[in-house]
């Protein structure tokens, strides 16, 4: 009952309970039941499951980093995916035999730990370069060019086939190594004493991603909380009250698009380690927007709505929707419709059908959800006051006692 | 020059056009230290565009502003702010979706030093100054008068004291003069009161203060010199007494008897 209840009000956003500390918490047990559940309920071979788990917190450290620029800076980002792309092709490039086979023609295998730094600081200077000469202009002036970097920057790795090897992208990167004191049966080999050890399991990448995002978490709590979050929130307000206040706009604006790229290039340094593979099709458009989507539908702005939002979508996106067309078939065999299954002439069987759809679906979910819900679904805490002012009398009191004092 | 010691802004021969349109033409006036400075006209006689040609927000076309001695014409708003010169705006320009406390935290923008490696990893310089960042804020809420309502988002707080809000805001950048364009448009008497007696307390803190108001018993109650403008033209100069009685003054405000 009690439980219920507080559900409801954080529904409804009560202003009196903030829901921060219990999605947080929710989220820390979530972290750490996954594999265990993975793995109980398949009894040891959940593989699958805690690899799909350290892929959703890949999306998860974008929709972090492209909320420092959406949410916090109001900067509307519509090529976040090209950072992405950038931190994945850098560590390519850094961690694998892929040097020898262009102009180079030295390989050069950078440590993991090493690597990821540099993917973030190359991405993070992508976002200077990108930023600098565009960030004089405002809202939907920069949303298009923010689109044309993120739809040049795939094309240019996939074009320069020399470096990239074009379509095929750059496979075989190095696997991440972890000290001897982290090595053990998670990793997927038996504990030992061994020095330089090779992270191939998946619940070594699930373990770092978890190790990698709540850094980040704080880190970005962090910063929202600094003087230079204030400064990101007072230019999204308004600008030109928040230079006069002494913000320097286009400063303080070019750290936010750096530092969401430096998040971008971490993961995608993370995403190209684990999947040891990169191709310019994983970085297209629609990478953009879904993370875009994670974050306006998490609640922008808000870090622990922004990661619900992307382990919902991440999970309709990639898990749900994929697993629509059997589902559908399915339900058209119990039902006594099987009918439908095969495909009949102009009629392509419903699996099939279900397919075509999909995205559709996924649509009308996402303008059922702005509908009901435009805040996102766990927005910033509404201060308190909020439903107490503005209202009526306080005005009109006010406005008496000026009448009859003066 | 020993003149230029107590001066602390210098309009000179500033000009501003948009186009064809002359906003501003060849206006030239001191501000002293310490002193209430009031700038006056009828509307769109070019008040608030002279604020933004101080401010950095639209550099003058010709002419220079000299502050504290120094030219700043053509200097972005961020820098103006640094100066030494802040300002509130004619319809009221807050943070709204920030709290007053954080509004008036980000005046103190220019005046801290956290680097971001220092607020990524809250180190104990940049706790400290958050703290005082802090204290400061609540001690200019309370200044004007609002602290109670900290909390609230500003967009929540009253009219009257949005603007109060607005003014601590700039206060909290540390300025040597302080525009205000329009403090008490929309006041009561009451609050008019009020917004005189807070002008006098900025003005002891030794903040020189120059403003825009319409409104004249405001207006001739607290300003020492007044500068009146029309059509971008500077018609009048000089204490209340002059102004009130000066022939242009009165046929700008209510057209020529005929």
């Amino acid at each position: 009952m009690i439980v219920l209840r507080t559900i409801r009000k954080v529904w409804e956003t009560d202003p009196r309970v903030d829901p921060n500390p219990v999605v947080y918490a929710l989220l820390a047990i979530g972290a750490i039941a996954i594999p265990i559940w993975a793995q109980a309920s398949t009894g040891g071979n959940g593989d699958f499951w805690i690899s799909v788990s350290a892929d959703a917190g890949v999306y998860i450290l974008l929709a972090i980093g492209l909320n420092v620029v959406v949410g916090f800076a109001g900067l509307l980002d519509l090529g976040y995916a090209a950072f992405f792309a950038i931190g994945a092709y850098t560590y390519a490039f850094i961690a694998s035999e892929h040097l020898a086979s262009t102009p180079i023609g030295t390989a050069v295998h950078l440590p993991f730990w090493i690597a990821l730094f540099i993917a973030l600081f190359v991405a993070a200077a992508f976002g200077l370069v990108l930023g600098a000469p565009t960030l004089r202009l405002r809202g939907d002036y920069l949303a298009i060019v923010t689109l044309g970097f993120g739809e040049i920057v795939p094309r240019v790795f996939r074009n320069l086939s020399a470096w990239t090897h074009g379509v095929n992208g750059i496979s075989a990167l190095d696997k991440p190594v972890l000290p001897v004191w982290l090595s053990g049966p998670w990793s997927g080999d038996p504990l030992q004493v061994i020095q330089s050890f090779k992270i191939v399991a998946p619940t070594g990448f699930y373990v770092i991603m978890v190790l990698l995002v709540v850094g980040c978490v704080v880190l970005v709590n962090n910063l929202r909380r600094s003087r230079v979050g204030r400064a990101w929130m007072a230019v999204r307000e308004d600008e030109v009250a928040a230079a006069a206040m002494g913000v320097n706009t286009v400063r303080i604006k070019l750290l936010a698009f750096a530092i969401g790229a430096a998040f971008s290039g971490f993961a995608g340094a993370f995403y190209g380690a684990k999947l040891s593979l990169v191709s310019p099709e994983n970085f297209d458009f629609s990478v953009s927007i879904t993370i875009l989507v994670m974050i306006v539908l998490g609640g922008m702005g808000n870090i622990p709505g922004v990661i619900v939002g992307s382990i919902l979508i991440y999970a309709i996106t990639f898990l749900f929707l994929p697993a629509l067309p059997p589902l559908a078939e399915d339900w058209a065999r119990n039902l006594g419709l099987s009918g439908l299954v095969p495909p009949n002439g102009e009629w392509p069987g419903i699996g099939q059908e279900v397919q075509r759809l999909k995205f559709l679906l996924f649509g009308i979910v996402l303008v059922l959800t702005m509908l009901l819900r435009p805040q996102g679904l766990i927005p910033s805490r509404v201060r308190k006051q909020e439903l107490t002012t503005g209202s009526p009398e306080d005005q009109t009191i006010e406005d008496v006692n000026a009448e009859t004092t003066a | 020059m020993s003149a230029g010691e107590d001066l602390i802004l210098k309009i000179e021969h500033v000009t501003k056009r948009f186009g064809g349109l002359v906003a501003v033409d060849d206006v030239s006036f001191d501000v002293k230290r310490g002193e209430v400075f009031a700038l006056i006209g009828p509307n769109g006689a070019g008040k608030t565009t002279l604020f933004n040609s101080i401010t950095g927000i639209f550099p003058p076309t010709e002419g220079q502003v000299r502050f504290e001695g120094r030219d700043i014409a053509g200097s972005k708003p961020h820098q103006a702010a640094a100066l030494g010169i802040a300002r509130t705006f004619q319809n009221i320009r807050l943070f709204e979706y920030m709290s007053a406390l954080d509004n008036v935290r980000v005046g103190q923008h220019c005046r801290t030093h956290s680097k971001l490696w220092d607020s990524l990893f809250k180190t104990p310089y940049e706790r400290h100054e958050e703290q005082a960042i802090t204290e400061r804020a609540m001690d200019l809420l309370r200044f004007v008068g609002i602290e109670q309502r900290a909390e609230e988002y500003a967009r929540n707080l009253a009219y009257g004291q949005q603007r109060r809000l607005e003014i601590a805001r700039a206060l909290a950048t540390r300025p040597h003069l302080l525009l205000l364009d329009e403090p008490a448009a929309g006041f009561t008497p009451q609050e008019k009161v009020e917004l005189m007696r807070l002008v006098d307390k900025i003005l002891a803190e030794g903040i020189t203060v120059f403003l825009i108001e319409h409104d004249m018993k405001v207006v001739m109650g607290i300003s020492r010199n007044i500068a009146v403008l029309d059509h971008g033209e500077l018609i009048a100069l000089g204490p209340p007494e002059t102004i009130r009685t000066d022939q242009r003054v009165i046929e700008a405000y209510l057209g020529k008897g005929g």
